[in-house]
């Protein structure tokens, strides 16, 4: 079920790590989503679930709900979190390098979550530890426990992820959460995926290579306003300053893009807007006030979610 | 053409290929081999094809498998008194490990200050693509020459 990744030294193989969302079947994830929701209604009690068991945040980058919906997934598991605030406080800013670093955590906890700006960090990160590594977001494209809470609330909301149609908006190029969740709706079978960006900002060619593998219909456009009535599902990413090596480049595509409350009554009835959050000014306050706004119904599913995946992973 | 007494010849390279075949056996011209390099000549079985004589040289099996890479045809022959000892056909490899380079900057195997191997899976042989199994970048066959680790 789960991706096994032998460590290079031969300690020991088979441990259950979640690099990238395609490292799971869609009957794991499918089982994540069922215990999910057994949890949010309170079907069963995992609260003593993870007693004794201990989890370590090794975030190097900055992260406000992934790592408290993390940690607070644990305790209501019955288990304890460690974590450094900021990597300047660790040894890394001495020098250490990154595999130290996990080595070391790898010792100290039962599971390791990470987050850093290095590509393949976390894939590194599973062949040199013996304890099972989740990815919480890496680098330009992947972050799979936030496409498992994104896949999850379409679920709940609209009752299928399949046969929908979907708007996924903004900095593709930069957002991992948008490459994470377009490789997660591969999985499924969606009928439509509409790639809606400004011209710097669209996906990238390996993304609308494995599209085309996949056989997945999809259809690249710079406004939303042409499919705006048609699609089940919008997914909005903020512009990933951040990841912009140009700051010229930032403030050529800044402010490029906004969902307003216009916007949201154009949208079917039924329909859903989606972000994983934080946001800047792509997405206007003055929409929160609609039911098709679920991004912060979104963020409180993110702990069942997680609650159901650390579960899974430690037991 | 001379025969060579002594060494490696690797036939049937697809067209235009040899240098690259070159810079995988990690050859500058600066070696003092004997060499000959023969590109686009006729060939009935490719129609064109280039063709690699050295003397007094081996080809490591690692190299010859990314040679099968670059070029799927080649075959090599092992020289030795001017007689054809062995001759063989390299098989692409599944896997290519601290051998080339992952062509991502921002991969974590390209961190000078990490122990790490590069590993790049070979995902299609034809049109060969090769994908890190760190960071998931992809490296098409014509780019495995640059990407040689030092």
């Amino acid at each position: 079920m789960f991706n096994s990744v032998g460590p290079p030294n031969g300690r020991m193989s088979g441990h259950r790590d979640v690099v990238d969302i395609t490292d799971l079947s869609r009957a794991v994830l499918e089982e994540v989503f069922k215990v999910a929701s057994q949890i949010e209604n309170q079907e069963i009690d995992l609260s003593h679930s993870l007693d004794g068991k201990v989890m370590a945040l090794a975030f190097f980058e900055p992260s406000t709900r992934t790592r408290l919906s993390f940690e607070s997934a644990m305790c209501r598991l019955g288990g304890k979190a460690i974590t450094f605030l900021e990597p300047v406080m660790t040894s890394a800013a001495k020098g250490e390098n990154f595999a130290d670093t996990v080595r070391m955590l790898d010792y100290y906890s039962d599971v390791i979550v990470i987050r850093h700006s290095v590509e393949g960090a976390s894939r590194f990160a599973a062949d040199v530890c013996n304890s099972p590594v989740i990815n919480a977001g890496e680098g330009m494209m992947y972050h799979p426990t936030q496409t498992m809470i994104d896949l999850y609330e379409v679920l709940k909301c609209l009752g299928n992820i399949d046969g929908l149609r979907y708007a996924v908006v903004g900095d593709l190029r930069h957002a991992r959460v948008a490459s994470s969740l377009i490789r997660g709706l591969m999985m499924f079978r969606p009928d439509m995926i509409y790639l809606v960006s400004p011209d710097r900002l669209r996906v990238l060619e390996e993304t609308r290579r494995s599209l085309s593998a996949a056989k997945i219909r999809f259809e690249e456009r710079t406004s939303l306003a042409e499919v705006l009535g048609s699609v089940d599902v919008i997914y909005l990413t903020r512009i990933q300053r951040e990841r912009f090596g140009d700051a010229l480049e930032y403030e050529r595509v800044k402010g490029s893009y906004s969902f307003v409350e216009d916007d949201v009554k154009k949208m079917k009835k039924d329909s859903i807007v989606l972000h994983a959050l934080p946001r800047v000014d792509e997405l206007s306050p003055a929409v929160d006030r609609y039911p098709q706004a679920k991004y912060f119904e979104q963020a409180k599913r993110g702990v069942f979610v997680r609650m159901a995946l650390l579960n899974m992973v430690l037991r | 053409m001379a025969k060579i007494k002594n060494g490696t010849v690797i036939d049937h390279i697809r067209a235009g290929r040899a240098l690259q075949v070159l810079r995988i056996l990690g050859i500058r011209g600066d070696e003092g081999h004997t060499m000959a390099v023969l590109m686009n000549v006729p060939s009935r079985k490719l129609g064109k094809k280039d063709l690699v004589k050295i003397e007094d040289r081996a080809v490591q099996p690692s190299q010859a498998q990314l040679i099968s890479l670059v070029a799927p045809e080649a075959s090599l022959n092992i020289i030795s008194d001017y007689e054809v000892k062995e001759k063989y056909k390299p098989q692409p490899p599944e896997k290519v490990e601290g051998l080339v380079r992952c062509p991502n900057p921002r991969c974590i195997s390209n961190k000078p200050e990490e122990p790490i191997v590069p590993k790049l899976s070979v995902e299609s042989k034809d049109p060969v693509m090769l994908r890190c199994v760190y960071c998931r970048a992809v490296l098409l066959g014509d780019e495995i020459s640059t990407h040689l680790v030092e």
